[in-house]
C-alpha cells in the first residue's frame, strides 16, 4: 500500500525537488525576466477571477505553448484575518466565526471546534447530541460533495452537472434550514452538543433525503462515469503518488485516491463513527477520475450512515446539562433571578476553560480538517489555529499540473477542490 | 470547571502530566492525552528526522503561538519558556506509539523560539508539505525559517508591515467611507 522506506527517495521528496514540482517560480524581477527571454515560455495569470478557480484562486503559470512548466499558486484574497478575530470571541462566539472559514461544509468546522473546546473543558455531551452531530455531518458532506460534482462537472463540460448537483444540494441545505435556520454557517454544532433539538417531523426530512439522492447519484453516475469526454479528460490526469501525498502532507479524497485507505473516521474514531458501519473508499491510480469515483461513492457510504443515525437517534438532551456551559432553560429566567444573571453571564462573558491546549481533527469533505486551541483560563481562546485541508492540499497542485496541458489545469484545481474561505481564512 | 474530570479518565494512564518520559533525548508531557515532547531549537531538526524513520511520516500541521502575554504557562522541567513557540503536529499512519483509541498516532513537537533571534530550521527538506506552512507562521508571526527555499509573505500583500497575528499587533480600524456614519470610538 505504502513504501515503508525511511529515506527521502521512499518518502517523495526526490520528486518534487526535480525542477518546476518546487511550488513556485523564482520570485526575483530578474529571474522572471530571465525566463521572459526566452521565447518559447510565456508567463500567464489564471484568476483570481478566473471562474473555475473557484474562488479567489490566483495562479501563475510558466507555459511552453500548451504545456504547464511550472505553477505558482498566489492566495490571500480572501484573508479576512479570522484568526485573529478568534481571540477575540468567547468560546461561544467561537463557531459563528470558524463555520465562514469552510463555507460548504459549516458542520465539519464547528464540529471540529466543539470537539476542541469539549476536550479542553473535559464534558461530556449526551448521547443524542453526538447522534445529531453525526447526522448533519454526513448530510454535509453528501452537500459538499454535490457542489463539487456540480462545480466539476461544469469544469470539465458537463454543464447539466452543475444543475443537477446544485438542486440535490438544495434539498439538504433546505433541511439544515429547518434545523438551524440558515442554509449555511449555521452556527449549530456548538461547545458542548447543538444549538436546538431536530425540528417535529425530521425523520421524514431525512428519509425523504435517503430515498431521493441514492437514484440521483445513479444518474450522475451514468451521466458521467461512462461519459468518453469525461474519461478522456480525467483519466490519467494529475496522477499523484502516495509517497508524494504523505511527504506534502495531503489527506481526504487526494491520498485516498493513491491507494491509500486513510480515513479518521475509521482510524482514530471520533464521535460515533466507530459504532456505524461505512466503507472507505480508496483508488488506484491517484488519478481526477479516481477522485470523481471516491467523492461519488463517499456520498453513498454517508448516506448510509445517515440511515444508521436515523434509526439509532436516541431520546434525550440535546446539550450538556453542566451549568457551566448551558444557559438555563427559557422558562426558568421568567421564574428565577439567579437563571437570568445566569444566562446573562454566560452570554456576555462566557464560561471560562481551563488551561491547555489541545489539538482535534476531523474527517472533512476535504481531508484532515483541525482546530489547535491554545487556552490561558479564560473565556476567549488564547490562540486559535486551524489546520485547513484545502490550504495543505494546494500543494498538490504545482505538483499535479506539471508538465500537463494548460486544460487539464482546469480539472486539476476542480479535483483538488480547494475552498479558498478556508485557504485564506 | 478545573474539577470536572474528562470522560475517559481509566482509560489513560495521566491524563495531563509532565513524565520523565523522553523521546529521542526531549522531554514530553500530555495533555489530555494527547503527546506533547518539547525539543530545543539545536535538536529540532534531528528529533523530526528520527520521528519520521520512527513512523511518523506526515506533518499535518505547523503553526506558531505567541506567548506575549501568557508566560506562565506550564512546561516540563529543563525547558525555559520564550515568547514563540512553533508547535508541529506528526501523524503515523502505522500503530505509532501507544496511547488509547490511536492518540498514539500523533505527536505534537512545541518548540520555544525566543523573540531576540525568532529563527528555526526549515523542515522543507524533511517534509515538503511544510512549505505553505512556515510561510504562514512567517507572514503571521514573522519567525524565520531558515533552510525554506522562499519564504515570503504568503496571505498579507509583499509591501505589509508588521506580523498581525503577533499579540503586541494593534488589530487597528479602517475610517468608515460613508458620509455621515458614526465615527468609531
Amino acid at each position: 500500500m505504502t513504501a515503508t522506506g525511511t529515506d527521502s527517495a521512499a518518502c517523495g521528496v526526490e520528486a518534487l525537488r526535480e525542477p518546476g514540482a518546487v511550488l513556485r517560480l523564482p520570485h526575483l524581477p530578474e529571474a522572471v525576466e530571465e525566463v521572459r527571454t526566452t521565447d518559447d515560455h510565456m508567463i500567464i495569470n489564471m484568476g483570481p477571477q478566473h471562474p473555475s478557480t473557484h474562488g479567489v484562486l490566483r495562479l501563475m503559470l510558466e507555459l511552453d505553448g500548451e504545456t504547464v512548466l511550472a505553477v505558482k499558486p498566489v492566495i490571500g484574497y480572501l484573508h479576512t484575518g479570522m484568526e485573529k478575530q478568534a481571540e477575540e470571541l468567547t468560546y461561544l462566539q467561537g463557531p459563528t466565526n470558524v463555520t465562514r472559514m469552510d463555507y460548504t461544509s459549516p458542520m465539519f468546522n464547528e464540529l471540529a471546534f466543539a470537539l476542541a473546546v469539549e476536550e479542553l473543558l473535559g464534558i461530556e455531551v449526551p448521547e443524542r447530541a453526538t447522534w445529531i452531530r453525526m447526522m448533519l455531518c454526513e448530510l454535509n458532506r453528501v452537500s459538499s460533495h454535490c457542489l463539487w460534482m456540480a462545480t466539476n462537472g461544469m469544469d470539465l463540460g458537463a454543464v447539466s452537472m452543475m444543475i443537477y448537483g446544485f438542486r440535490e444540494r438544495e434539498m439538504i441545505l433546505a433541511f439544515f434550514e429547518k434545523c438551524s435556520g440558515l442554509r449555511m454557517n449555521h452556527n449549530y454544532i456548538r461547545p458542548g452538543g447543538v444549538a436546538a433539538d431536530l425540528p417535529d417531523g425530521w425523520q421524514e426530512d431525512v428519509r425523504h433525503i435517503l430515498e431521493t439522492v441514492p437514484k440521483r447519484l445513479d444518474e450522475y453516475d451514468r451521466l458521467l462515469s461512462g461519459q468518453p469526454i469525461f474519461q478522456e479528460r480525467s483519466q490519467g490526469v494529475g496522477v499523484i503518488t502516495a509517497a508524494e501525498c504523505m511527504a506534502l502532507g495531503i489527506t481526504g479524497p487526494i491520498l485516498r485516491s493513491t491507494g491509500v485507505a486513510w480515513d479518521l473516521r475509521k482510524d482514530m474514531p471520533y464521535l460515533f463513527y466507530d459504532k456505524v458501519d461505512f466503507d472507505v473508499i480508496a483508488g488506484t491510480y491517484g488519478d481526477t477520475f479516481d477522485r470523481y469515483a471516491i467523492r461519488l461513492d463517499e456520498m453513498r457510504e454517508s448516506l448510509k450512515i445517515v440511515e444508521q443515525c436515523l434509526d439509532a437517534m436516541p431520546r434525550g438532551d440535546y446539550k450538556s446539562q453542566d451549568k457551566k456551559v448551558t444557559p438555563p432553560p427559557r422558562a426558568r429566567i421568567d421564574e428565577s433571578m439567579e437563571a437570568l444573571i445566569h444566562h446573562f453571564k454566560i452570554f456576555t462573558e462566557g464560561f471560562k476553560v481551563p488551561e491547555g491546549e489541545v489539538y482535534c481533527a476531523v474527517e472533512s469533505p476535504r481531508g484532515e480538517l483541525a482546530h489547535y486551541i491554545v487556552s490561558d483560563g479564560s473565556a476567549k481562546p488564547y490562540r486559535l489555529h486551524v489546520r485547513g485541508p484545502s490550504f495543505v492540499n494546494l500543494q498538490a497542485m504545482p505538483h499535479m499540473m506539471r508538465g500537463g496541458l494548460l486544460a487539464d489545469a482546469v480539472a486539476i484545481i476542480s479535483t483538488v477542490d480547494p475552498v479558498m474561505g478556508e485557504v485564506d481564512r | 470547571m478545573s474539577d470536572a474530570k474528562p470522560p475517559d479518565a481509566g482509560e489513560v494512564p495521566a491524563q495531563d502530566s509532565f513524565q520523565d518520559e523522553r523521546i529521542h533525548g526531549a522531554p514530553t508531557s500530555r495533555f489530555r492525552g494527547q503527546l506533547v515532547v518539547h525539543p530545543d531549537r539545536a535538536s529540532y531538526l534531528d528529533l523530526v528526522r528520527a520521528l519520521r524513520d520512527d513512523g511518523f511520516r506526515m506533518c499535518v500541521d505547523l503553526t506558531a503561538v505567541d506567548y506575549l502575554v501568557h508566560a506562565g504557562r506550564p512546561l516540563p522541567e529543563g525547558v525555559e519558556p520564550e515568547r514563540f513557540e512553533v508547535v508541529v503536529n506528526l501523524l503515523s499512519m502505522e500503530a505509532g506509539l501507544p496511547g488509547p483509541s490511536g492518540a498514539g498516532r500523533r505527536i505534537r513537537l512545541r518548540v520555544q523560539v525566543p523573540e531576540s533571534d525568532p529563527t528555526l530550521p526549515s523542515l522543507y527538506e524533511l517534509h515538503p508539505g511544510t512549505d505553505l506552512m512556515e510561510r504562514e507562521a512567517y507572514d503571521m508571526f514573522g519567525i524565520v525559517f531558515t533552510g525554506h527555499p522562499d519564504l515570503a509573505r504568503l496571505l498579507m500583500p509583499d509591501d505589509w508591515e508588521g506580523h498581525p497575528l503577533r499579540k503586541d499587533y494593534g488589530v487597528g480600524r479602517i475610517p468608515v467611507q460613508f458620509k455621515g456614519a458614526p465615527q468609531p470610538r
